[in-house]
């Protein structure tokens, strides 16, 4: 029964969360909020690791395919797409390299105050 | 529900999956041939769409779980986290910020619509989060998704020679900006070369997540 204790577990802060996020008018995803309840239950030790970790990690090791169904809606915004090529392309790849370097010059510049 | 769209999703994963195995590259990478797959199939063929939808959307719900399950990671990294409490912390809000703020004013500067401005900005947080997001701020979460994608897969291809370029050797500072810019499909590539950069990298993309996901729906209200 091992098994049914871990997804219990993960079920349940997922249905607590987004019990949360909607009885609350939050902006903040159910999933997100679940994700905090179930670290802080960890932190606490209200939860322990062994009880969710076998569990977890599966479905974090598999969440790739779970990204497909979501991806494929694409297909009725592909006009969208193509008539705002340019902002969509310009705007992924600067944001990606402006995103990179500040975070890295950030983080090397704490460091070497540090020492 | 039928099981069409579920059995095509899983073979053609698998199939991809196995492609990948064999060529470690970004451009096998199994999701987005996945994607392009399907979505060839479906406009070409007469597979419909909805039924398509109604189907595979059962994988989609798991994506709520999964990032339940994301605590599990970041609370086995709480050392990592401690040790590098300031520069996590720091190199997020910066980051993470700086992202929003520059994929939502690059698109508007260049006339980007509204919905689309609305499914960039979290492009570089983990894909299961981003969709979260985008769908709670108005955003399409689909073009969310695969925006979100190709981003860590420019991580994925880039973001260690592009750090070598800017001759940023700290390793931290390392992990965290492949994490923040290009969340896993970024960490996938430099945890190869460095384990501890990628460490950093893997929680960082995690922590990212949550940080976008409590700000982002304010900063929004904010810029439109």
């Amino acid at each position: 029964m091992k098994p049914y204790r871990g997804l219990a577990i993960i079920f349940g802060f997922y249905a607590v969360g987004e019990l949360v996020s909607e009885t609350s008018n939050l902006p903040i995803p159910g999933s997100v909020l679940g994700m905090l309840f179930l670290l802080l239950a960890l932190l606490t030790g209200a939860i322990r690791l062994e009880w969710v970790e076998g569990e977890a990690e599966l479905l974090v090791r598999n969440m790739s395919v779970m990204f497909i169904p979501p991806g494929v809606g694409i297909v009725t915004y592909i006009g969208l797409m193509k008539s705002q090529v340019v902002p969509i392309t310009a705007a992924l790849i600067l944001s990606f390299l402006i995103t990179l370097l500040i975070t890295a010059k950030t983080v090397e510049f704490l460091r070497r105050g540090g020492e | 529900m039928n099981p069409y769209g579920l059995a095509l999703t899983l073979t053609v994963f698998y199939l991809f999956s196995e492609l990948h195995a064999r060529k470690r590259a970004f451009y096998t990478n199994p999701v987005l041939l996945s994607i392009a797959t399907i979505t060839a199939i479906i406009s070409l063929s007469g597979f419909p769409y909805d039924s398509y939808m109604e189907s595979a959307v059962f994988l989609k719900f798991l994506l709520g779980p999964a990032v339940v399950s994301l605590a599990v990671p970041v609370y086995k990294g709480r050392g990592t986290i401690k040790a590098y409490a300031r520069e996590i912390a720091l190199g997020i809000a910066a980051g993470g910020t700086a992202a929003v703020l520059s994929a939502y004013y690059i698109a508007r500067l260049l006339g980007g619509s509204e919905e689309v401005l609305l499914s960039m900005a979290p492009k570089s947080v983990t894909t299961a989060i981003a969709i979260g997001i985008s769908e709670k701020i108005g955003g399409i979460p689909a073009l969310t998704a695969v925006l979100v994608i190709l981003t860590g897969l420019l991580g994925n291809a880039f973001a260690p020679e592009l750090l070598n370029l800017f001759r940023v050797r700290d390793r931290i500072a390392r992990g965290l900006a492949t994490g923040v810019s290009s969340h896993g499909l970024g960490t996938a590539r430099i945890i190869l070369e460095d384990e501890l950069a990628g460490a950093v990298s893997g929680l960082a993309m995690a922590l990212n997540g949550v940080f976008t996901a409590l700000i982002l729906p304010y900063l929004i209200e904010l810029l439109k």
